[in-house]
Order: structure tokens, then sequence, then C-alpha cells
């Protein structure tokens, strides 16, 4: 009835995984409950929330509505892929900044919807942020904070990537 | 008590110091728990908004390979002192009977709720026995409507229950007919405000541990009152409180949602007891549409009475409030809504009749706001027909009605459930208008919306008062501990669930200990570190968890003194602390730090203790409180109406807040943002529907509308700080005064652009759909279109 697990291998954060999964897995379960990367939340299971986002092949998912199955073959990235070692990525420390966190449960798919928009977008306007912000659901912040640090970061980045 | 004078540390932004760990993904929610041995639990719930379960048959649900239980009320009610949970309010207020079961015993109350629950391998697993089990249900007739369900003859919403009515009672002072026969005018209105709910992001969750060997339950869950819930599972399974202790990992937002004590919790606890195991359960979110507890949803028939310039004369009116299946925190948010109505006006005369109702909905306890939204919707909005009646100006009459700062502390002739006086403590309403009136250009507002009117554009202004009662006692505790490495440990009963609180108990801290605020960690709500708490409710950590804080860093900080004192041979009042060193004020090398000073209050066996101080280098208090500290606020906003679509885009908002003393104006920024914006959702978006059988249909979040990024609006910001007198740090609670206002300024505001249309509005949300109803009604066809200008 469920199906027999089968064996994928894709990229997770750089870093080659192979692991063995029923085909009706999502991605989200498979990297919490395979992988142990908690830091990717499921808040609805039904691809409104945005609380699961994730990188796949550099496109911004829901993995709650990806089978892990489907993810045979990509590089995957996470919330846990995102700090420079012991120094956070300048978008979180801009999270930081601003305040653009209170529980923090929504928080890892709303950094990975930026980090696609920022690289497609490195000096979006207000307008864009909350564009691309609209598929992402808050409850703490009224959001706000949010485009004001994601402004702030890609000014950061802006002059980062500066000869 | 006096006041604190506001520090480096306290009073300034200082970024969260939950956040670092949060931002890497590296959070501990009670879903990221991985313990070995796991097994996950689902529930059969019940598809019938009020039906009798005839039998239940789990035997194919059983011989699904790795189901480790299947278990009904039946199974539980052994494992049980009683299979109903217990009231968590004082006796006699209501029966027990208006408590819910672990498990439904034989009459489901409504759709959703608990009937069997599962364990097995895996949720998955779990899932798929859940679908196995045969549950046989008479269906009973709903009830939904709680104004029809008090009619006689009207169906039972529990077929045990001698009625629909929880309660009836009335809030009521002062010579209201005499005031109403001699008024000079009378608005009157019926209002209506629809279901809402907390829904914070992550849902409800709970795992449970029990271990044979060493008789401990231990449980992780995703709550507001730990405290409750360990002395609830430790009477319900018969463990000594001192077995049982209740973690709180990261919380993923409550607002209300999470305090409560719910069956499934209760369950989940029975299952891993019974099986002596692990077991988990994550509830998913079509659950949490179906059986987290809402708020909201009323009908008020109001009246109010004026002289000729417009000064309040009294109120009265019926309020039947929808409680739905159970009322497991008793009356509170009706009550809530009844007194809250006066809000920050001087009112001499009142009546409200309240009728709490039993319907077969989802149970309501109070959301973010508890019951004050709907009180101030109400009064606002009657002030606006004032307004209108007497052709007086919106903020002008009332300007003329607010407790002046003269009257401060003013008693209203209320009293709370527990029979102390309602009196705010401070506070300058009259003064947080003209700041927001001035903000949002209220002079010039006139002249701007005729300008947009002659330009096709429909712009309204809404402004609104809220008087928020903060900081529950009767207590917190608060115990700060100096550990051996110097570091500083606070520990607290209050709990965290996003808003910061640990980053404010440790500005708090640190402040008073003269150390960085990175030095200090707060562990909040795990019961096995402090014996008494409370949790996270109305508004009240900062104010009681803060001012126990306070009080046991002081007692340390005086320890530290007396110790350092004798070992650097100077009068304890020539010391200070900084970064951690006790120091002779301006003799730099005479210094002691507070970790030797720790170490030496832990004592060695042999060796001389210093004289005259306790042993350790800490403290614990329990504040005291009586009476509340109410926080006011002041919103003014400015909206568009698109009359084609009904849609309304809010343009401007501003937002005065007078919470007394911000410990973190950062966090404080976060609350009041956060609340307007959940404030937005019930205005215009958020709205729990069912069908006439009680079938829930907003069950995801594409049917339930929570703000995204383009509804909120750009919201500014102003302060006043009113020190609150009733607690040594001049706090009062930011967590709900920020909702309360604003259902009441949009509507507001939304009636105000289509005033040429003649459009009223006394219920919410306002979505599309009813704007544009209520313009059909009122002439729309007639009147003008966009882009056409003009008035009718």
């Amino acid at each position: 009835m469920t199906g027999d697990p089968r064996a994928i291998s894709m990229t997770v954060n750089g870093r080659e995984v192979t692991l063995t999964v029923e085909p009706r897995v999502s991605l989200a379960d498979a990297l919490r409950q395979d992988l142990g990367l908690t830091g990717t939340h499921v808040g609805c299971e039904h691809g409104v929330c945005g609380s699961c986002t994730v990188l796949v092949d550099g496109t911004a998912v829901r993995s709650c509505l990806l089978f892990a199955v489907q993810a045979e073959g990509t590089a995957v990235e996470t919330v846990e892929g995102l700090a420079r070692g012991s120094a956070l990525h300048p978008l979180q420390e801009a999270f930081r900044r601003h305040h653009a966190l209170q529980c923090g449960f929504c928080t890892p798919g709303v950094l990975m919807t930026l980090v696609e928009l920022l690289r497609a977008d490195p000096c979006p306007t207000e307008a864009a942020v909350r564009d691309a912000l609209s598929g992402n659901l808050c409850r703490c912040t009224g959001y706000q904070p949010i485009v004001a640090a994601a402004l702030d970061a890609a000014t950061v980045l802006a002059a980062e990537a500066a000869p | 008590m006096t006041a604190t004078v506001m520090t480096a540390t306290l009073g300034t932004r200082v970024p969260r110091i939950e956040d670092p760990a949060l931002l890497r993904g590296a959070g501990r929610f009670v879903d990221d728990l991985r313990l070995p041995g796991t097994l996950h639990a689902a529930f059969v719930r019940s598809p019938y908004a009020h039906a009798r379960v005839l039998g239940i048959d789990t035997a194919d649900a059983r011989a699904l390979p790795g189901v480790a239980a299947v278990l009904t009320a039946a199974d539980l009610t052994p494992l049980l002192t009683d299979l109903r949970l217990p009231i968590a309010f004082p006796e006699g207020q209501l029966p027990p009977e208006v408590m819910p079961f672990a498990l439904v015993r034989d009459e489901a109350l409504h759709v959703g709720e608990p009937v069997v629950i599962v364990v097995a391998s895996s949720r998955r697993v779990a899932e798929d026995a859940a679908e196995r089990v045969v549950v046989e249900y008479e269906p009973l007739p709903a009830v939904t409507d709680p104004r029809a369900a008090l009619d006689a003859g009207a169906e039972r919403a529990c077929s045990t229950a001698d009625g629909n009515l929880f309660k009836r009672f009335r809030v009521a002072f002062g010579e209201v007919d005499a005031a109403f026969a001699g008024a000079h005018a009378v608005v009157a209105e019926r209002f209506r405000l629809h279901r809402g709910g907390g829904s914070p992001m992550e849902t409800r969750g709970v795992v449970a541990r029990h271990c044979s060997e060493s008789g401990e339950l231990t449980v992780w869950s995703s709550t507001q009152m730990p405290h409750e819930l360990r002395h609830t599972l430790a009477e319900r399974l018969s463990l000594p409180e001192d077995r049982v202790r209740v973690v709180t990992p990261d919380v993923g937002g409550g607002f209300g949602t999470k305090y409560l004590v719910y069956p499934e919790e209760v369950a989940v606890a029975a299952a891993a007891r019974a099986l002596d195991a692990t077991v988990k359960w994550i509830e998913d979110r079509q659950e949490h549409f179906v059986s987290a507890i809402q708020e909201r949803d009323q009908h008020w028939s109001v009246e109010m009475a004026l002289d000729g310039d417009g000064r309040l004369l009294a109120v009265r009116g019926t309020l039947v409030h929808d409680q739905g299946a159970y009322a497991p925190h008793s009356v509170n948010v009706p009550f809530n809504s009844a007194t809250s109505l006066p809000g920050p006006y001087a009112l001499p005369a009142y009546d409200m009749d309240v009728a709490v109702v039993r319907t077969n909905l989802v149970p309501v306890i109070p959301v973010r706001g508890a019951g004050y939204p709907q009180g101030c919707f109400v009064m606002e909005r009657l002030m606006d027909r004032a307004a209108e009646r007497l052709g007086l100006d919106r903020a002008e009459i009332r300007r003329r009605n607010l407790i002046r700062p003269d009257q401060m502390p003013y008693p209203t002739p209320m009293r709370t459930r527990a029979g102390a006086p309602i009196a705010y403590d401070s506070g300058d309403y009259p003064a947080c208008q003209a700041m927001g009136l001035e903000a949002i250009g209220y002079d010039g507002f006139g002249a701007r919306q005729a300008a947009a009117r002659a330009a096709g554009r429909h712009i309204g202004l809404g402004i609104a008062h809220a008087v928020k009662g903060t900081g529950r006692g009767p207590f917190e505790s608060g115990l700060v501990r100096v550990m051996p490495d110097g570091r500083v440990s606070v520990y607290t009963g209050a709990l965290a669930m996003g808003q910061g609180l640990k980053t404010a108990l440790a500005q708090i801290a640190a402040d008073t200990l003269g150390v960085p605020v990175e030095r200090v960690d707060v562990i909040a709500g795990d019961t096995g570190f402090v014996s008494l708490g409370h949790g996270g409710y109305a508004s009240r950590q900062t104010v009681t968890a803060g001012s126990s804080v306070l009080m046991a860093a002081r007692a340390v900080r005086e320890k530290a003194l007396a110790v350092a004192s004798g070992l650097l041979e100077a009068a304890a009042a020539d010391l200070v602390i900084r970064d951690g060193m006790v120091e002779v004020d301006g003799v730099p090398g005479m210094a002691v730090p507070l970790a030797r000073i720790a170490g030496m209050l832990r004592g060695l066996p042999g060796y001389a203790f210093p004289d005259g101080v306790s042993a350790g280098l800490e403290a614990v208090e329990h504040a005291r409180f009586d009476q509340l500290a109410y926080a006011n606020a002041f919103h003014a906003c400015e909206v568009e109406v698109d009359v084609e679509t009904g849609g309304v885009r809010i343009l401007r908002y501003v937002a005065v807040t007078d919470c007394g003393r911000r410990i973190n104006p950062l966090i404080v920024d976060g609350q009041v943002t956060g609340g307007i914006v959940h404030g937005i959702g019930n205005a215009l978006l958020e709205e729990f529907r069912h069908d006439e059988q009680g079938q829930p249909l907003t069950t995801t979040f594409a049917d339930y509308l929570l703000p995204t990024a383009h509804d909120a609006p750009p919201i500014e910001l102003l302060y006043r700080e009113s020190p609150s007198p009733l607690n040594p740090l001049g706090v009062k609670g930011a967590g709900e005064v920020g909702v309360i206002p604003v259902t009441a300024a949009v509507v507001s505001a939304v009636e105000d652009a289509l005033a040429p249309f003649g459009a009223r509005f006394a219920e919410a949300p306002l979505s599309p759909v009813r704007i544009l109803e209520t313009l059909l009604q009122t002439g729309l066809r007639t009147g003008p279109r966009n882009g056409e200008g003009g008035t009718p």
C-alpha cells in the first residue's frame, strides 16, 4: 500500500547524501527525519504557509509539496547551509538587527525565499520584496521588519560583491 | 514601590539572545526532538459536530504492523483518575461538565474532537491505522447559532445539559434607565464579530516519555502553561508532582492558542505511561483548524445615551457570546469583552447582559486580545455613530469623553472576576490621541479626502482607542543564580513563545548584576527548575516575571556585595559591579569576580563560610500582583476602498502605544507591529466559517486567510511612557494592546471612505464580498463609479 522504499541521492548544502525513503515521504520529512536537518519547518503541509521553503537547484520550493524521490539528483539548500561557519550570513545578521523574527518558526522558510530573491535581484524594491514574501506567512512580526531586513541585507551583499 | 531609573542596558534596543540559534535553523521546537525509540500518535476525530458514539471497532487498526496501541475512552478510563479534564478556575463558577474528556466518551460535541488515539512506529503508520478504525456514530442536531440556541425548544448542543446556556451575568453600574430617559440623543446598533484564531505558525505538539525504572514522566509540550500541564498530568495520572517534569522547548508562537491543557496532551501522556515508552504527537494544520481553540464570535445589541454636548451618559445592551462546545477557561472572554467596553472613556452608567452559550463548534478561550477587541469595536463604532448623530467631529467627541490624566489612578465602578476593583493605574489618553492625530495628519484629511473623491478614489480615515489590563498575577517565579563560571542563569515559570522574553529578563538580570547580557542564560517554562509558575498569557510576563527577576537579582547583588565587602575590606556602599567584577569604586585592581563569590557560596566542607549570608549566590522571588497595569493605545489609519472589487488597501497606519517603561524598545516594536497585523486579519480577512451542521468550511490557509506581506501596511510607531506605579520596573504588558483597536479603526476608515454611498458597517471581518453586498444594498448602482468622482 505504501510502496517500497527507494534509495535516492542528492546534494544537501553541498554534501552528497544517499537515503532510502518511501515514495510517499515529502522532501520536508526526509530532510527533517532522515537527515536530521530540523531547521526546515512544517507549518501547514498544504503549500500555503511557506515555512518549509528550501531551494532545489536554486529555486525556492515548498518541501512539504515535493516528494523526496522527486529531489533525486538535485542540489538542495536549507537554512542550515546559510551561515558562513561561525559567522551569520548577511541576511541573517540583518534579521537580527531589524528584529525580523520573533518565534522563529517561519524564519528558515522566509530566509530561503529571500536568498532566492536576492540572487535573482540584488537590489530589489520594497514592492519586489513584499511580492517575494507574499508566499510566506508570519504571525509574529507583521512583515515590516522582514522587509527592512531584506533591503538592508541587499545593500550589504551588494557592497560585498563590489570589486 | 518606586520606579527604577533606566540604565544603559534597560531601555535600549538590545539584539535578542534568542536569535542566533533560530536564524541558523538550530532552534529546538517540539517536533525537532528526536528521542530514541519514539512512537508516534495520530487521532481519530469526530466527523460530526454533534453525534453519539455507538461503537468503536479497532481490530483492523491494531492488526496493522507497527501499531503499538489503539486506545479509546474506555481504554483510557482506568488509566486516569477521571477521563474528564479538570476545571482550571475556582469551583462554583461553572460545573465540571463544561470540560472536555481526554477522548470522547459517548457524545462528540464538535467536529475534530478526538475519539481514538493510535500509537505506532511512525506517524505514517499511525495515520494508516487511524483510517482503519471504524466508529459508529448517531448524528445529532448541531447547534451553531448562539442566538437561536437560547430559544425555548432549541436543540441541545449537549444532550446531558439542561440547556445551551453556560452562564448569564450582568456587568452593571450607575443609573442606566434614568440616563436614557433624560438623554439628548440615543444611538443603537447590532454588532457581529466572527470567529478568528491565534494561528501560530507552529501547530500544537507534545512528546511524553515515561520511564518505569525511575517512575518519571517527562513531557515536552508546545504549551503556554507548563506548570498547569504538570499539575494536571500528575493529578490525572496519579503521579507525584515531582515525578512529572514538563519542559517547554522553543515555541513557534502561541497567541492564546496554547494556553490550555488539551485533551490530546492527557491522552498522549496516558499512552506513554501505559506503553512505558516515548510517544510523540505533532498536530497537523488540518487538525489545528478543527481542534485548537478559537475566539471572537459575538453578537451585540447595544445603545448609547448622550447629552447635548456629546458627553456619555450610559451604555446598555446584550451580548451573546458563542463559547463553542466547552468552557475550559470559564467565562473569561465574554467577561473581558463586557468589562473592556468602556475602555478609555468616563462612562457614568452601564448595563450589559451577557449570555455565554454552548454551540457545537470548537471551544473558545482567549486569543491575543482576549475579548477586548470586541468590546472596543462596539464602543468605538458607537462613538462614531454618536458623532454623526450630534454633528460632532469623531476625534472631538472622543476627546470630550476620555478619562483625563489628572483623574489617574482612575477607579472604574467595575470589579474583576476575583472581586478586585478595576482601576486604571496611569496613562494620558488625550495626549496619545493628540499625538496620533498629528502623525496621521487628521486636520488635513478632509481636504485629502475631497481631492481623492474628485479623482474617483475612495479614501477614509478611522480612529480608535484601546485600554488593556496587563500583568495578571498573582505572581510569576524568578530565580537568579550566579554559576561558578560567572555566567548568570535565570529560571522562570514564565513562558517564551517568541516575544523576546528571554532577552528582556536577561537585560533585567544583567543590568542589576553588572554583567553583559550575553553572559545571562534564561530557562523559561521548565518545571524541573522552578516549582511554581503560571506561564504566558494576558500580557503579563515582563510585569510579573520581570519584577521577580529584578527583585531576585537585587538580592543576589546584595549577597555578592556583602561577601566582597569582607574580601576587599571595603564598605558595601563603596562597591560597584562592572563586567562581572565587584570593584571598589575608583580603586582599579581592588576587585573580586562574581564567579569567585559564587564558588565560595557553594561552600567547602571543613573550611570557613562567609558570615552573614545564606548559601549559594542565588535568590528566588515571587513578586505579588493583585492589580493590573493598564496599557493603552490610540490608532489612526487611512484606507482606500476599491468599490468595484470591495478590496481594501491600508495606506497608512499610525499607532501610539503607552505600555509604560520599555525594557527593550526593539521588542516592544515587534509586539505592537505583530498585534496590529493580527488585528488587520480580524478586520479584513480572518473568519472561521462553518455550515448549519457545524461542518467547518475553512480548514486550510487558502480558506482561512492570514495577513500576508501584501496586506500589512507601513506602520508608524509612536510611544508615550507612563510608568506603572504597580511594579518596580514601571512596565506594562505590550503583547496585546496592539491588536485591540485595529478592527474598530479599520472598519471606521472603510465606512468613512464609503460615506458617499451611505454604507454602514457593524460587522467584521470586512471581506470584499461583505463590502460589495453592503454597497449593493445601499446604492452603489446609483452612486458614483470609479473614475467618475463626486458624491451620489
